[in-house]
């Protein structure tokens, strides 16, 4: 499809952010080598232009960091809770002050598009540290008893989709119940929580309070074994899940495991089009589709298949795939190789199993790993395509011919992270909410998030909630 | 009456799916009271017996978790009135459980009697106190509610064999759970009595569901089982090896695991007098949470 005019490029500038040529680890309030050297290198998907070295955690560096943040623990768990909401607080501000510089190397180092770290990401990583900051000091009022106690050291692991948001999801409610944290970002994009550590130190948090380990997945591994680990918080695969659950196994380390989805975008035959269609581009194609909450399956109600698919496919022509740094562009770039080599195979597995490809006429970059938005159509609940996570712009469209139908194609999944409903009938989505076995449910709208709200999986997508009066038990002694 | 009359014995069953079966291996196991006095001949129930539980569990889930608040909470409270009505027989089979004398029998029976009427009360308040709407930052509406978990496995506590027992199993229920029940290996005919006491009390077959045996062997199945969504080892806390093994099993549907509190030297390492609290609510609920548009009206917030 012919555009009548093309858009001019509108680039942010990237002169807001200064990447250095190295980072170090960063431990108990400073930065610091890897104990035996190593280091490695973080970069941009959409270019693979090396953007720094950084150095990799071993197990040394995870026991160091341990003992720091237990060393903080102490009086940092005593400070009085307005005193630890202040500096939450000065946190928040001090993104909300750096928000620009920080979307644009959240955009360079995960490849995402601007448009989306700058209005999505960033407002929700200061609003997080605001809410829980508001909590700090009424802890009491929260529910879990007059004198809830923090439990000690936080181990939390987080994945390269939303390095930045998962950064906030984690720190936030952990250092207002008075707890000290060890993280460990991705090893794909480690830069932003680098650029968080330098943020604690200009809101001048006590040493050792939060401890930065970038690294590989056997730092992530030993920082789950450590025995000073009082609390396990893992965002990530449910197989790498399902590994820290036997490993705490009959330990005193509590655990919260936001992990894998398939979410079904419920869509029935009173649905707006246009606007359920808004809601099947957000579901899947937000983020490049590597959203654990994705829409990835589309369950179409049989009548208005034919429609809302041409109406689907001729909205995903206008999307624009490219330079993420782009402000009008929608389709990023996927975070690593390693990823686009697991959707490229996935999506050949699609083929092989006789669903049928469509995928968006768009030119891909020539450099970087690029993955055009794709459906299939023709997918029965058996396709390795509708019960594999993808994790990818892949969207998979089984069909209904009955709310029961609908529900009981939802359900049957190993996941319950998310899904969808697209009706004009209120008791429709009561009833179809109701049934559905999910931890968050989007009605009439897709991809919603709120510090205030409660996230998280039924099933094998997890145990605990993150966000809300709910996220706070999760590092409480209750 | 004579003094020649003899009495009847009851032959004592599992309670799955609402009927009284033997356990399908035809096995049973001795009961002795603590100074080795023969009790009863009790069902050693087998891995098949614990499938059949999950299914007969499974399939009740769905009415029992779908019944209103209201109504759980009446067939719960029904449950305290079907035990009070049978003080007597459970005062005595708590007394030969645990050796108990016939007062300190009679206290445990009423304090489990009570602690029904309190997780009924707990039915239709659970969801107030752990819901609610949620403020967020947009035009949304919306709103946590907490959901049961499914199909509870439950390891009922070794040594108190009917407080012990009800405090475990009502928390499940009450929140619209389905379970499958491990009754104490050597004090298991107040939890078998109990099964009786859930028939004739409107309670539908299925929602509990009680097996007597080894814990051992019925545990690992049930830990393991791909259609439990969750296992209380509250009856493992005199075993830590056990419950690690467990646990670790536990984790390949990443079940919820609710863990047993330390019992050094065996016991329960609960105290069943003490406040119950919300823990073991909370424990088998889910949250969901909702969002829907509330649209943006114009005329919003204007004045009047």
């Amino acid at each position: 499809m012919a555009f009548a005019f093309d858009y001019a490029p509108a680039p942010e500038s990237r002169s807001v952010v200064d990447i250095a040529p190295s980072y170090g680890l960063f431990i108990d309030g400073e930065f610091t080598e890897a104990a035996d050297g190593k280091v490695f290198k973080t970069l941009s998907p959409s270019t693979e232009e090396v953007l720094s070295e950084v150095a990799q955690a071993g197990a040394e560096d995870v026991d160091r960091a341990v003992r720091a943040a237990r060393k903080a623990f102490g009086k940092w768990s005593a400070l009085p809770g307005t005193e630890r909401a202040k500096y939450l607080f000065r946190i928040a501000r001090i993104i909300q002050e750096r928000s620009r510089e920080l979307a644009v190397l959240e955009t360079l180092d995960n490849g995402k598009p601007i448009r989306e770290t700058r209005d999505a990401d960033l407002p929700l990583v200061a609003a997080h540290f605001f809410y829980y900051a508001g909590w700090a000091d009424k802890l009491g009022h929260a529910g879990y008893g007059p004198d809830p106690r923090p439990l000690g050291v936080a181990g939390q692991i987080i994945p390269w989709n939303f390095p930045l948001l998962m950064l906030a999801w984690k720190i936030a409610p952990a250092l207002a119940t008075g707890n000290t944290v060890v993280l460990k970002p991705a090893e794909t994009t480690p830069l932003s929580a680098l650029f968080f550590a330098d943020i604690c130190r200009q809101a001048g948090l006590p040493k050792g309070v939060v401890n930065i380990l970038t690294g590989y997945g056997d730092a992530g591994s030993a920082l789950v074994a450590h025995p000073d680990v009082n609390k396990v918080a893992f965002t990530g695969s449910t197989a790498v899940g399902k590994d820290i659950a036997r490993r705490i196994a009959g330990t005193d380390k509590r655990a919260t495991l936001e992990l894998g989805g398939k979410g079904a975008n419920i869509v029935f035959d009173d649905a707006p089009v246009d606007q359920a269609v808004e809601g099947i581009v957000t579901g899947i194609f937000f983020n490049q589709g590597q959203v654990c909450c994705a829409g990835s399956r589309l369950l179409v109600q049989e009548s208005v298949h034919d429609e809302v698919l041409d109406a689907l496919k001729r909205r995903l022509t206008t999307l624009r795939l490219g330079d993420p740094l782009d402000k009008n562009t929608d389709i990023g770039a996927i975070n690593s190789a390693q990823q686009l080599a697991r959707i490229t195979a996935l999506a050949e597995t699609g083929e092989a199993e006789g669903a049928e490809r469509w995928t968006a006429p768009c030119e891909l970059p020539s450099s970087g790993y690029w993955f055009a938005p794709t459906l299939f159509t023709g997918v029965s609940q058996a396709h390795t395509i509708a019960r594999d996570e993808i994790f990818g712009p892949v969207l998979s469209v089984l069909t209904f011919r009955t709310p029961d139908e609908a529900v009981a194609k939802a359900n049957n999944s190993q996941y319950g992270l998310s899904a969808g409903i697209w009706t004009e009938k209120g008791s429709r989505i009561l009833a179809v909410a109701g049934k559905l076995r999910a931890g968050v449910v989007w009605a009439n709208t897709f991809n919603k998030f709120d510090p205030t709200s409660p996230f998280g999986g039924y099933k094998e997508s997890g145990h605990g909630r993150e966000g809300g009066r709910h996220g706070l038990e999760a590092y409480l002694d209750v | 009456m004579s003094d020649s009359r003899l009495t009847v014995f009851k032959t004592y069953k599992l309670y799955v799916g609402g009927k009284f079966p033997r356990s399908e291996s035809g096995r049973v196991y001795k009961v002795s009271d603590p100074e080795g006095k023969w009790l009863a001949n009790v069902p050693q129930s087998s891995r098949k017996d614990a499938r059949d539980a999950v299914v007969a569990a499974r399939k009740a889930f769905g009415g029992w978790s779908g019944a209103t608040a209201y109504n759980r909470g009446q067939i719960l409270y029904r449950v305290a009135e079907m035990l009070e009505g049978r003080r007597e027989q459970f005062a005595r089979e708590v007394a030969d459980a645990e050796g108990l004398a016939e007062s300190e029998a009679e206290a445990v029976v009423d304090a489990a009697v009570d602690r029904w009427v309190w997780y009924a009360g707990w039915t239709d308040k659970i969801g107030q106190v752990v819901g609610g709407a949620n403020p967020v930052a947009g035009p949304f509406f919306n709103l946590s509610t907490p959901e049961p978990t499914g199909v509870v496995a439950v390891l009922a506590p070794q040594e108190s064999s009917l407080l012990g027992l009800v405090s475990v199993i009502a928390p499940v229920i009450a929140t619209g759970n389905t379970a499958v029940v491990v009754a104490s290996a050597a004090r298991p005919l107040p939890a078998l009595s109990l099964g009786e006491v859930l028939a004739t009390s409107d309670l539908p077959g299925g929602v509990v569901n009680i097996l007597s045996g080894r814990t051992a062997e019925l545990a690992a199945p049930l830990a393991s089982h791909q259609d439990v969504n969750a296992i209380d080892l509250t009856g493992a806390a005199g075993d830590a090896a056990s419950a690690k093994e467990l646990e670790a099993a536990a984790a390949d549907n990443l079940k919820r695991v609710r863990r047993p509190r330390p019992a050094n030297g065996g016991g329960d390492g609960e105290d069943w007098t003490a406040d119950p609290g919300t823990h073991r609510l909370t424990a088998f609920l889910e949250t969901k949470t909702v969002w829907h548009p509330t649209g943006a009206l114009g005329a919003a917030g204007s004045s009047y």
